[in-house]
């Protein structure tokens, strides 16, 4: 069968798929989201799991963790490592960029599937095996990883300065398995959006999810190499003795930082962009009124997307580099707020004179713009290198990449899933819950995070495991506890989300087409939508928010509905 | 307000600690402006235009110029503000880290796991001579001294923090990288390591004891009677 035709390939298969076809090895985009999504939830309780943790030892030194037990500081640096490498690669991008991308692409451009399903297909099963080796990696003698999700040399290159063998060997080895899979991905999304749409939908009628996870995937894929490469190189440091990131024999330790972090820094906007995308999405749909400034949107999110190539050295005005490197990657860094404030004052003014609704979607909607503005502006702090001189390596920095991610993957996440969860599961969430779920997460984040940056300012440095050790952060130590009792709190109120989720799984009323009224394609077929997605490919005649348009009688106009009257050139 | 906000840091006792904390201010009152103008829209618009019987949104698409203004000359306010904070914390940064002042009190302080060595050159201010005084974790500075601090590292990554004195730099094996300060006020201050450095990181930690000129001479006349 020619992989580069899936509607011959699914014609073969669609009467009966048996179950490994139809659920294991599923070349369908939406299964595929699906399985995506799933190893991504696992993760993402793992991930809770280890932020429950560190927070107990902070707040509670060396005293045992309710249903756990002590945790000796060496594990403590595993916690730390494993928290960011979990929530970074194996909660963000497959959640925003895999499952939100594949489900959603095909769908909102008319298309079957995926450009090369099976190569989707593998995709996901090499980050299925990057998330087994990271698995395994935990349970292996000597420990996991714990040289930080950054893994900086030389503390990473020897296990003689960690004590961690194959913890951190299969570290290495998940990383560039998931990016081998990430970078597949990005080649799909990249051919699928460029060569598949239906007829009618030009570059300009893309929704700005499209975009968003397009221009994600272009600065993914460009800036993903020179960190494989460096990946590589510590494995070999680690394991046949070479010494490229070791001074004893020649090498440089500052290389690493700037392997990673050009990479590492745009991978902030690979997550930050879907986020963006799928609230995009939404605001419009329950503003009843297009999203303001499409195009200026689009140019932002292309410049941001350049920019983000020219900033990463501010990770490092520190690290011993140069100091008059500084101030380039100040400026750069800086600077990078305009097209990011253009995004957001085009969210803002769509609201104006709307008609907004709350419902759920909306509620996180909201939820991430207005802590994507506080994590946006504190970055101007730390993007200021005098400033950072001071705020480095505190509580400050993780406070505001909280904010920061925390708000793409999480508000809107949750905002997207439960936008989509119709069209993917047929059927709805409940609302009571969903509203619930949205204020119990909005009021103890910013109970967590507030905070946070206050202790920061206090001067406690990120990845220590006993603040109580240091005499000058001891007066902090209140304000340590309230930030733990919080974020307990916090993840207990995810609860409400996974009894909804199940719930409305099993039992949540039937959902139409187009529960929201909405424009975009994916809303113009059953839901869930069946193998192939359209009977027929559907033609596209105008943009993807035409809410209220004087075209169309009601307050939306599907992108596919041919208006006779006048010229419908949108 | 400037209260409040300096109680969040330690005590500054640095020659140039007033010029970052100005600096932190500085930038706290642009992004807290920004802050509450924009999630202050927000919740306006929110609360006047949600849904209600019998009204419909407008159409606005911002897709000429004259709607777009309302975004894009925000944007360019953002970009002179950015510029402003820019060109104010290169000064800052040149002055701190452009360049070391002029010294003839030197340092050598090399990190390793789990602790700050501390290298005093001793009367004939060179290193590697037989006056040389190694201490571990205890840096006796006088006070209202320019300090040259060349930092080293024996193994991985560490950095030199003092809080009080708004300085931190990164300790680099194979690199000998120089920091300066100058306390203002003498007491004895943290010294903790700031990056990731191994599973005895939490903990590793010095102190910086900046004497006033007779309590240090006092101090000196111990070392090298």
């Amino acid at each position: 069968m020619n992989s580069t035709s899936p509607n011959a390939e699914s014609v073969a298969h669609d009467a009966e798929p048996g179950f490994w076809r139809a659920y294991l090895f599923s070349t369908d985009h939406k299964r595929i989201a699906k399985q995506y999504l799933s190893v991504a939830l696992f993760w993402a309780v793992m991930g809770g799991l280890t932020a429950y943790l560190m927070r107990w030892q902070l707040a509670y030194p060396d005293t045992e963790v309710p249903g756990w037990g002590f945790i000796a500081p060496d594990f403590y640096n595993m916690l730390v490592t494993m928290h960011g490498t979990i929530m970074v690669f194996f909660v963000a991008m497959p959640i925003l960029l895999a499952a939100f991308g594949n489900f959603l692409i095909p769908l909102m451009i008319g298309a079957r599937d995926m450009a090369f399903p099976r190569l989707n297909m593998l995709s996901f099963w090499v980050f299925a095996l990057a998330s087994l080796v990271l698995l395994t990696s935990l349970f292996v003698p000597g420990g996991a990883a714990s040289a930080g999700w950054t893994g900086y040399p030389p503390l990473s290159a020897k296990p003689e300065y960690t004590g961690v063998t194959w913890g951190l060997n299969l570290w290495l080895l998940a990383l560039a398995l998931e990016f081998a899979s990430f970078l597949m991905g990005g080649v799909n999304f990249l051919t699928t959006a460029i060569n598949m749409r239906a007829p009618g939908m030009s570059f300009f009628r893309l929704p700005l999810l499209v975009w968003m996870e397009l221009t994600a995937a272009v600065i993914f894929m460009l800036s993903v190499g020179p960190l494989i490469a460096g990946a590589v190189m510590l494995l070999m440091d680690r394991v046949v003795g070479t010494t490229f990131f070791l001074p004893e024999g020649g090498g440089e330790p500052l290389l690493w930082q700037h392997l990673f972090w050009f990479f590492g820094h745009p991978e902030v906007y690979v997550i930050l962009l879907p986020g963006f995308g799928l609230i995009l999405e939404i605001i419009p749909v329950f503003s009843r009124k297009p999203i303001f400034g499409y195009r200026p949107i689009i140019y932002s999110t292309i410049v941001a997307g350049a920019l983000s190539f020219v900033v990463w050295a501010h990770h490092q005005f520190l690290s011993g580099m140069d100091p008059r490197l500084a101030m380039p990657f100040s400026i750069t860094t800086i600077i990078i707020s305009v097209p990011f404030a253009l995004i957001v004052f085009a969210m803002i003014a769509t609201l104006w004179r709307g008609s907004i609704t709350f419902s759920t979607p909306m509620l996180f909607a909201m939820g991430t713009l207005s802590v994507f503005i506080f994590g946006g502006l504190t970055g101007i702090f730390n993007g200021s290198a005098p400033v950072d001189i001071y705020i480095h390596d505190t509580y400050f920095i993780v406070a505001h990449f909280h904010y920061t991610l925390f708000s793409a993957v999480f508000f809107a996440g949750f905002a997207g899933l439960t936008y989509w969860f119709p069209k993917m599961f047929g059927r709805m969430m409940n609302e009571q819950l969903g509203k619930l779920h949205f204020w119990l997460t909005f009021v103890f984040f910013n109970a967590v995070f507030i905070p946070m940056h206050v202790v920061g300012l206090g001067g406690m440095m990120r990845r220590i495991s006993d603040p109580t050790q240091y005499e000058f952060l001891r007066p902090l130590q209140p304000l340590n506890q309230f930030i733990t009792v919080a974020a307990i709190l916090l993840l207990l109120s995810q609860l409400v989300f996974v009894v909804n989720f199940f719930r409305s799984l099993i039992c949540g009323k039937v959902a139409e087409r187009n529960p929201w009224q909405a424009n975009t394609l994916e809303w113009r077929v059953p839901s869930p939508p069946p193998h192939e997605n359209f009977d027929a490919i559907p033609v596209v005649y105008h943009g993807p928010y035409e809410y209220n348009s004087s075209e169309a009688a009601v307050d939306w106009l599907p992108q596919d509905r041919r208006v006779t009257t006048g010229a419908a050139t949108r | 307000m400037a209260e409040i906000i300096s109680g969040w840091f330690p005590e500054n006792v640095s020659s140039f600690g007033g010029e970052i904390d100005a600096l932190f201010r500085l930038i706290l009152y642009v992004t807290g402006a920004w802050f509450i103008l924009t999630e202050g829209l927000i919740l306006f618009f929110l609360l006047r235009y949600r849904r209600r019987e019998g009204r419909r949104a407008a159409y606005v698409a911002g897709d000429n110029l004259r709607q777009l203004a309302w975004i894009l000359v925000p944007c360019l306010i953002v970009l002179l503000l950015d510029l402003w904070l820019d060109f104010r914390g290169a000064e800052v940064w040149a002055k701190i880290k452009g360049q070391v002042p002029p010294s003839d009190f030197h340092i050598q302080v090399t990190g390793k796991q789990f602790n700050w060595e501390i290298l005093y050159p001793g009367p004939d201010k060179e290193f590697g001579t037989a006056d040389d005084v190694l201490m571990e974790n205890e840096l006796h500075v006088p006070a209202s001294r320019v300090v040259r601090v060349i930092l080293k590292s024996k193994d991985v990554i560490h950095s030199f923090f003092l809080p009080n004195l708004r300085l931190k730099q990164d300790a680099v094996p194979g690199r000998a990288i120089t920091a300066w300060f100058e306390a203002t006020k003498p007491g004895k201050y943290p010294l903790p390591c700031a990056e990731l450095c191994g599973f005895g990181h939490t903990g590793m930690n010095g102190w910086l004891f900046a004497h006033s000129p007779e309590d240090y001479a006092k101090w000196a006349k111990q070392q090298w009677p």
